[in-house]
């Protein structure tokens, strides 16, 4: 071979959720390939679903991810009441949506803190950053916790809940568990404000992705748990119309999926959703934004941590206003009598944009199931953005180039295990 | 009511075969727990780890392992502290080790930590322990038992 030839290769990449591997092909000073393979063995979560009942797919789903169970847990309840024409509403709604604000800070809180702010302070990993910065790491650690109370509190347990159940919950919380709740949620909006204060405090570089964003949208509040799907191009539908606009197809390099937005690359996420909502944050959550330095639209992906830190006061904020006005239900669900069709579900996890759907028989056994994870749907994103930080580093040393990659990546916490684990990096020039 | 003087936890996921050694080994130790002894199940997320262990006397951590050659059931005790970052090989991002780590960079280990390790011959996805991890669980109980007797409760502890 007559062109400079050199292979590097990191056994693992630490701080994302599941096991992959970045190929970056470099070849005369040119990228000619960057590839985010994700070679987790297919799950076949889509295949076992077929002929199990209408009632099994919100426990079923959950098990894709130990990180955002409840994520998945509504987008299934959802997509099953929108089959079935049941529409859940008043405090069963509230105590979902406060599930799903207990997912938000447990997840952010273990990415901003464990993950992803090392990258920043030039640390290995939070162990060498909590020598150093130990009053932030414990003030992680107490938000993490705060988020996990509400799972406990709510959902019956941290990871996978279990007082969920298809039209609501087996047993709504008392009141007065929610109000000891509240106690610990207020120390924690402190926490979650000071979250901003710290992280806006950053160095960031300069990127702003022109990639489309979608998220959902939902009139007189940050969408999470349900909504209108939008994207900042201007798109607006509903969950049923996705699959009109969302299209998977195979790459060979992944055994993810990868989703275009009528037919183009789009990212959901952080991003997205405050790029499209940011509007409806409370004002806390706004105020914090303002003085962290975010405008109306975020595009920067090194950013997407103060996002993340702004949502985790959002979450809080949140949490606190649905406990105030929480009057537990009676009964606890509503009845979701099976009926033949189709149901589409969507909602906002951690990550991004989590889209369900399902085909019944007339006795609710599942005919097909469709899952769309938003790593998946970020896949292409994330590849694009190697691609240029690849491109604007090739006169640095592979080791270097190596750990820019691996913050990238992190920039978009993605979740491998959902779209299909650890990272192994390699870069050849050739 | 006298302060814990152990915590036992049983890391694990008890639908990936010999990785539910952990939960089985809480299980089984429940029906007779001894006094001052708090029984618990993780699936080895640092902050929750760090929570449950937090201070304590003894802390009694038992977790499947992979070894070459393997020898899957055979027991390995440990009380020494990891010296360097684990290679990544947990999907949340952050292992045992690392927390262990975690915890004496921030001053929340227990006092006194073991670790108990089973050596796994299947990892693949389904309940059950295979036979020869099975067969191992009276002897993991007994050492289990065997390290909380050694400590009594800690006066200065509320």
């Amino acid at each position: 071979m007559t062109h400079r030839s050199r292979q590097l290769q990191v056994s693992a990449l630490a701080r994302v959720e599941g096991e992959g591997a970045l190929r970056v092909v470099v070849e005369d000073g040119q990228v000619r390939d960057v590839q985010l393979r994700i070679y987790e063995p297919p799950r076949f979560f889509e295949a076992f679903l077929r002929g199990r009942q209408y009632t099994e797919a919100t426990d079923i789903t959950s098990r894709i991810c130990g990180i955002c169970p409840v994520a998945y847990q509504s987008s299934a309840w959802q997509a099953m009441e929108d089959a079935c024409g049941v529409s859940v509403g008043g405090q069963i709604a509230a105590l979902r949506r406060l599930l799903y604000c207990g997912e938000w800070i447990s997840s952010h809180a273990l990415h901003i803190y464990l993950l992803h702010a090392p990258d920043f302070l030039g640390y290995p990993d939070v162990v060498a950053m909590a020598r150093d910065h130990r009053a932030a790491v414990e003030r992680g650690l107490r938000l993490k916790k705060a988020g996990n109370a509400i799972l406990e509190t709510v959902g019956g347990r941290a990871i996978h809940p279990v007082s969920t159940r298809l039209g609501g919950f087996y047993r709504a919380p008392a009141a007065a568990s929610l109000t000891a709740l509240a106690e610990q949620l207020w120390p924690a909006l402190d926490d979650a404000l000071a979250t901003v204060a710290w992280v806006s405090g950053f160095e960031f570089p300069e990127l702003e992705l022109d990639h489309d964003l979608l998220a959902l949208r939902e009139p007189g509040c940050y969408a999470i748990e349900r909504g209108q799907v939008a994207s900042a191009s201007g798109l607006e539908f509903p969950a049923r119309e996705l699959g009109q606009h969302v299209t998977e197809h195979q790459v060979p390099h992944s055994t993810a999926l990868q989703a275009t937005l009528d037919g183009r690359c789009y990212l959901t996420g952080p991003l997205a959703r405050y790029t499209i909502s940011s509007g409806q944050l409370s004002p806390a959550a706004r105020e914090a934004a303002a003085a962290a330095g975010l405008g109306p639209a975020c595009r920067n992906p090194f950013r997407s941590i103060v996002v993340r830190a702004v949502e985790v006061v959002y979450a809080v904020s949140e949490a606190l206003r649905i406990i105030a006005g929480y009057d537990p239900p009676d009964p606890s669900f509503a009845e979701v009598p099976p009926v033949a069709g189709t149901g589409h579900g969507v909602s906002e996890a951690p990550r991004g944009l989590l889209y369900h759907r399902y085909r019944l028989d007339p006795a609710g056994r599942i005919e097909s199931a469709v899952i769309v994870p938003p790593t998946s749907q970020n896949q292409a994103a994330i590849e694009a953005d190697l691609r240029e930080v690849v491109a604007a580093g090739l006169d640095l040393a592979d080791d270097e180039l190596t750990a820019r990659c691996e913050r990238a990546i992190r920039n978009y916490d993605p979740c491998i295990s959902c779209a299909a684990h650890f990272l192994d990096l390699r870069i050849e020039r050739r | 009511m006298s302060a814990p003087r152990a915590v036992v936890i049983g890391i694990g996921n008890p639908y990936r075969r010999d990785d539910g050694i952990g939960p089985a080994l809480i299980a089984a130790l429940r029906p007779s727990c001894p006094a001052g002894v708090t029984l618990a199940v993780s699936d080895g997320e640092p902050s929750h780890l760090l929570e449950l262990w937090d201070q304590a006397p003894l802390a009694v951590v038992a977790d499947a392992v992979l070894c070459e050659p393997p020898a899957p059931g055979r027991l390995h005790r440990s009380s020494a502290l990891p010296g360097r970052p684990a290679a990544a090989g947990s999907t949340h991002g952050l292992g045992v080790p690392d927390a262990i780590r975690l915890a004496q960079a921030l001053d929340r280990g227990p006092r006194q930590l073991v670790v108990l390790a089973v050596e796994a011959a299947d990892l693949g996805t389904g309940p059950g322990l295979s036979p020869a991890v099975a067969a191992s669980l009276p002897r993991l109980v007994r050492a289990v038992l065997d390290e909380v007797q050694r400590v009594r409760p800690d006066p200065r502890r509320r």
